[in-house]
């Protein structure tokens, strides 16, 4: 260890060497030679440069040999009256020169912190990613954050097969057997178990469709659990789009479903403006258009006032819903004349898009882990 | 979808001033007729009426014979010398139907028509042609390219109130410049399909003044006896319902055959998206677009009464106009007429299209018109059989108003005589079967009770009065009335309260409903499976592994790539019966096949340190299982129905299957990186199994693809249940897969593991502050044992004072013999109640060395 600069003379350096082989002793009841004492240490300790310098004054002005413990091992012999005298010559030289070195301990610790610390000093801009980061799926992400925003309205969620039942899918909704959107161009056709091993073995009419809206949950719901129901189920639905910059054969939906006394269209707009503030912000809102659906009526197209939309704020779709047709509550055995209820649905994909901006679906779908990582865990 | 041409719209209902395709849209929108586009003015520029003033024919060198005319344009004449458009214009023309005198239609430099094809002065045939006398086509206004335009044998004269004095605006005068909206009409209102509807809905929304064209303007003749004589025999119908409950013949003879249909026919056919054909056509099909009533035009030389309605037999053929040789279903409602024998010879298919034999053609003179009402289903199946989505089927297979048809056939009667110099034949055969109209029984609180807008009873009756329903009361007053609603022929869609309830509301108005947000009652919060697969997920995110998705369509190559064998459970797969693409018709049956792909997408894009994740639904059924059976809407299925319904669905697990290749901890200035290996996917099963609060065990599987038989880990929960697997991949499958050497992998069943998880709240276990002890201990067993077995007989022999056991060294070599390993454990050691003595200690080490013994026949290594 280098010794620093010091501020004191060469004489206090050469006083302090000779402290070891020069023990001089005094009177203890000698007040000048006490002061003088006190002097010549509070001068040695003011010139220990370091900690190593100031354990040998400490053994020089307060260890075994040194005066002022010399001066106090006469006390004993002296009368009693000079007992007395000598602990006030003493006492106060024995605590200053104990405070001053637990003063100048402190000094030299914190010199000696403060160069070591900086002899430690790292570059704190190095990259320190040692493994990289893992993310969420945006899609994903925005469905746990839909399912808390209807979490936190006290509503719950709800789940069902994506590879359904065609009652499950259609009649139950009222859609009929000759409903259009049960023909080939829509809907993924499912036929019963291949076992690939026997090539012989041809499917079998299954009656099952990969579910082409999250409504068979609606269906489902309505059958299992008891009224009051105020639900939403988001999940993946399949029809036959070829992929392209808006369409994808597997995309997502969620769907929401409220069967109560008294539940009129006014309270299926309140729900709507709500989430659309949840997902767009404060000055987001909806509207409802006339429309058709089997499963609702009356049923409405649904439009998002979107602020943020690009080339200015303005309207753009954003779903469907309605009230819950009667043949829809009838077919889970609940009464349209008591009951009454509304559902609604849209395309989690599209709201993706839309709130982030997103232009492409094929980023979406394929895959590639760049597009989840952008997004990290949250969204 | 319709296309909805102003000026025609404007002959039924009562436009304002100065409306726009635009403004229509938004009138239209509101009560639910949604604008797919507006389509502009076809023809921009200087389109202009010319009289032809001189014509020189010039015959060229190859043959061709050109007119060089001189063409009257008034103030777009040359100027003469004195600045006055006096000097026509010189065109040449290729065309020969006109003389001089004709007044044509000239586009003139600058003009831009259909195409686009942009009009430029140009020299040609030794001509300066200053512009184009146009031909129909050239204008788009439909397929007449042999000659151009003659506009009075067109009938745009001045008798007929035409301006066609030379320079006069042609775009105008053709209706060329008009916008046309087209808009998307919903399944429940075929009404719209049909001018009559859109302009009903126009006034619904406006308050216009709307004539309803639908409705007979006069006496209409009553059937005689001498009309041509229809018999409908239906042995099939679908649902009970009769194929043809109504046909109408109208018989018109003396038709000019050859007789253009008129300008503005021509016009609004083409702005409808048809194309002109001939007289006989073009007016059933005006007719059509005006009322919504398809039509049927029949040379009636060549029919033999009676026409018979009825299904197709076995074996039966048609050949419809569009030219095409048909296999007839028993489902297809046919016309038929009575050649050789009655019903023997097929006329078209019902209500779809119609035949090429008996097609109206360039001599026919008498026509029977053909005006009837089919059942929507009959209709659509038949249509989506043949893929023949005529405009005649879209209009059936959603419900045309059966009081159509007498309407509809006077109007082409009219039309034919007026334009095509007929006459109407007073023979008339009106077939009708038409069901009793049912009243709907209906409250007038109902629309306030779905909708939450206090409407008044007289808004009620009023709008249901507005749509053409007739009101009448059963009891009571105010909102409590009960009404019956019987509801007008033209909405076949009102079948219930709920559906004037609708009507109620988008009359009114959508925009009239408060937005109020319903009070839900408590609710439970997410379900206990529902955190978990978050947390599960987060966890993983955590770890660094990004969550990726994919469709869940594989092929059977796919299975193969992963070596899974011939038996394997994973071979039985759904099938998709119209797949995407058909090397992928099947459901995955495991997750890693599909996350493969995404890992090979990403490593061709040129990410080589992967580590993936996907959460999903695979489908596992079971050959043989029950079918789902098919049942009716509108009622809550039995039971039994229920459980069988519950029965032919597959189970669809959820799975979390993870990918790692390249570099699991990336090399940089702190030193070396290190590659993914085994250990990282056991560790993220054990993660994903520690989120769930689920003990898993593991053990060796040296036979489960996609893995390495010596680096594969099956996972179980305590009782045997399989979770899944992990570990390195077969070399082979990575071969294959083309990812990097020692990519490993994990899949596991995420709802086993939910099941398994606790459901009841986790006890606590109180902290000890006494003094810590510490023992190391190394074991030497054969090489063989697992060191799970180890590891296990040591916690259970350590007894309750052990804390915490790591094992943190596993050593082999000449030290601890052939075929051996030594396994070195640390246990840390507290009791509850006291501090632990030596003697304590040692009795824990030589029992947990008893124990490792006795399970594992391990020693204590000296």
């Amino acid at each position: 260890m280098s010794t620093p600069e010091r501020a004191h003379s060469d004489e206090s350096a050469a006083s302090t060497e000779a402290v070891t082989p020069a023990p001089e002793s005094f009177s203890p009841i000698d007040a000048d030679a006490a002061a003088q004492a006190l002097q010549t240490a509070l001068a040695a300790i003011a010139g220990a440069g370091d900690l190593d310098e100031l354990k040998a004054v400490r053994i020089a002005q307060t260890g075994d040999r040194s005066p002022l413990s010399l001066a106090n091992r006469e006390i004993g012999k002296l009368a009693p009256a000079d007992k007395a005298t000598a602990g006030k010559v003493l006492g106060p030289v024995r605590a200053a020169i104990g405070k001053a070195l637990a003063a100048r301990q402190v000094v030299l610790e914190d010199e000696r912190d403060a160069r070591v610390l900086v002899e430690e000093s790292v570059d704190v801009t190095l990259p320190v990613d040692r493994r990289a980061p893992g993310a969420r799926h945006p899609l994903e992400s925005l469905q746990e954050r839909i399912g808390d925003f209807f979490v936190s309205m006290g509503w719950e969620i709800a789940e069902g097969p994506e590879v359904e039942a065609e009652w499950f899918n259609f009649d139950a909704l009222n859609f009929g057997p000759d409903h259009p959107a049960r023909q080939m161009q829509d809907t993924f056709f499912v036929e019963g178990p291949v076992d690939l091993s026997d090539p012989d073995t041809a499917g079998v009419p299954a009656h099952l469709v990969l579910r082409t809206h999250t409504s068979p949950v609606q269906a489902r719901t309505l059958l299992e659990r008891d009224l009051p129901i105020y639900i939403a189920c988001p999940g993946k639905v399949f029809r036959t789009d070829e992929l392209d910059a808006t369409h994808t054969p597997v995309f997502h939906q969620v769907e929401g479903l409220a069967v109560d006394r008294g539940l009129t269209m006014a309270h299926l707009l309140g729900t709507l403006d709500h989430f659309a503030k949840a997902m767009f912000g404060p000055d987001a809102k909806t509207r409802l258009r006339p429309s058709f659906f089997p499963f609702t009526e009356p049923s409405a197209e649904m439009d998002l006032w979107f602020p943020q939309k690009k080339g200015g704020a303005g309207w753009i779709e954003w779903g469907g819903c309605g009230m819950v047709n009667p043949n829809v509550l009838l077919a889970a055995g609940i009464d349209p004349d008591v009951y009454s209820g509304f559902a609604f649905g849209m395309g989690i994909e599209r709201t993706l898009m839309l709130r982030h901006g997103i232009a492409d679906m094929h980023d979406m779908v394929e895959g590639d882990v760049r597009f989840s990582q952008h997004f990290g865990m949250g969204i | 979808m319709p296309y909805i041409a102003l000026s025609w719209l404007g002959e039924h209902v009562e436009l304002p001033a100065g409306l726009t395709a635009e403004q229509l849209a938004a009138d239209l929108v509101r009560v639910g007729l949604e604008e797919e586009g507006v389509h502009g003015a076809a023809v921009t520029g200087p389109l202009v009426v010319g009289q032809v003033v001189s014509l020189v024919k010039e015959e060229q060198k190859n043959g061709k014979v050109i007119n060089w005319c001189q063409v009257d344009v008034g103030a777009h004449n040359t100027l003469d010398e004195v600045g006055q458009p006096t000097v026509p214009r010189g065109i040449i023309c290729g065309a020969h139907n006109f003389v001089p005198g004709d007044r044509v239609v000239a586009a003139l430099p600058g003009a831009v028509l259909p195409g686009p094809f942009p009009i430029a002065s140009r020299k040609t045939y030794g001509h300066i042609s200053d512009g184009m006398i146009c031909s129909a086509r050239e204008l788009g206004l439909g397929e007449d390219h042999d000659g151009i335009i003659v506009l009075d044998r067109l009938g745009y004269t001045a008798d007929n109130g035409y301006d066609t004095t030379p320079g006069t605006d042609a775009i105008a005068l053709l209706g060329l410049g008009e916008e046309v909206l087209e808009i998307n009409v919903t399944p429940d209102r075929g009404y719209c399909f049909s001018m009559r509807g859109v302009a009903r809905e126009f006034s619904h929304s406006t308050g216009a003044v709307f004539t309803d064209p639908g409705l007979a303007q006069g006496p209409l003749p009553s059937p005689t006896p001498d009309g041509f004589e229809v018999v409908v025999d239906d042995v099939a119908p679908i649902h009970a319902q009769v194929g043809c409950d109504r046909f109408v013949t109208r018989i018109v003879r003396g038709v000019d055959a050859a007789a253009p249909s008129p300008a503005w026919m021509q016009r609004r056919l083409t702005q409808a998206g048809m194309r002109p054909i001939s007289l006989a056509v073009d007016v059933t099909n005006y007719v059509m677009l005006d009322l919504g009533q398809p039509l049927h035009a029949y040379d009636l030389a060549t029919l033999v009464a009676p026409i018979v309605v009825r299904r197709a037999q076995p074996g039966e053929r048609l050949t419809t106009l569009d030219g095409a040789d048909r296999a007839l279903n028993g489902e297809d409602l046919l016309i038929t007429d009575s050649v050789g024998d009655v019903g023997a010879r097929v006329l078209g298919l019902a209500g779809v299209m119609g035949g090429a034999e008996t097609e109206v053609s360039g001599s026919t003179t008498d026509l029977l018109i053909e005006a009837a009402h089919f059942d929507q289903v009959t209709i659509a199946r038949t249509a989506r059989r043949h893929k023949l989505p005529s405009e005649a089927a879209k209009r059936f297979e959603r419900g045309v108003d059966p009081m159509l048809p007498a309407v509809a056939a006077q109007r082409v009667v009219d039309l034919l005589v007026e334009h095509g110099g007929g006459t109407a034949d007073p023979a008339v055969s009106d077939l009708s079967d038409l069901p009793e109209r049912q009243a709907i029984p209906f409250v007038l609180s109902e629309p306030e009770r779905l909708v939450g807008v206090a409407y008044t009873a007289d808004q009620v009756v009023d709008v249901l009065r507005q749509i053409g329903c007739e009101v009448s009361l059963i009891e009571g007053s105010g909102l409590q009335a009960r009404v019956a609603v019987l509801v007008p022929t033209w909405r076949p869609d009102l079948t219930g309260s709920a559906e004037l309830v609708e009507e109620v509301a988008r009359l009114v108005g959508y925009d009239t409903i408060p937005s109020i947000l319903p009070v839900a009652p408590a609710g439970r919060g997410l379900t206990a499976g529902q955190r978990g697969r978050r947390s599960v997920a987060r966890a993983l995110a955590e770890a660094g592994f990004v969550e990726t998705l994919s469709y869940p369509f594989i092929g059977s190559g796919q299975l193969d790539d992963l070596g899974i064998a011939a038996d394997d459970a994973r071979r039985v797969a759904l099938r998709v019966l119209n797949p995407m693409s058909a090397e992928k018709n099947l459901m995955r049956t495991n997750l890693l096949v599909t996350l493969l792909d995404t890992a090979r997408r990403n490593v061709a894009r040129g990410t080589s340190d992967l580590a993936l994740f996907e959460m999903g639904l695979v489908t596992r059924p079971v050959l043989g299982a029950p079918v789902a059976p098919l049942l009716p809407g509108a009622r809550r299925p039995s039971d039994d129905e229920l459980a069988r319904l519950q029965a032919g669905v597959p189970a669809q697990p959820r799975r979390v299957a993870g990918l790692l290749a390249g570099q699991r901890d990336l090399p940089g200035w702190w030193g070396a990186g290190r590659a993914a290996d085994w250990t990282d996917a056991v560790a993220a099963v054990r993660l994903v199994a520690d989120r769930l609060g689920v003990d898993v065990v593991l053990s060796g599987d040296s036979d489960h693809a996609p893995w390495h038989p010596g680096r594969c880990a099956k996972v179980t929960l305590a009782d045997g249940t399989l979770v899944g697997h992990a570990g390195e991949l077969h070399p082979k499958v990575i071969e294959r897969s083309g990812l990097p050497a020692r990519a490993v992998a994990f899949e596991v069943d995420l709802d086993v593991l939910l099941a398994a998880a606790p459901t009841e709240p986790l006890q606590g276990s109180p902290v000890s502050t006494f003094p810590l002890a510490k023992e190391d201990l190394a074991l030497v067993v054969d090489a063989s044992v697992a060191a799970q077995d180890v590891f296990d007989a040591v916690r259970a022999g350590a007894g309750d004072l052990l804390e915490e056991l790591r094992l943190f060294d596993v050593f082999s070599g000449e030290q601890v013999g052939e075929g051996k390993k030594s396994l070195a454990f640390s246990l840390r050691l507290r009791a509850s109640d006291r501090t632990l003595t030596a003697e304590d200690t040692a009795a824990v080490r030589e029992a947990a060395v008893a124990e490792a013994h006795a399970r594992c026949g391990a020693e204590l290594r000296g």
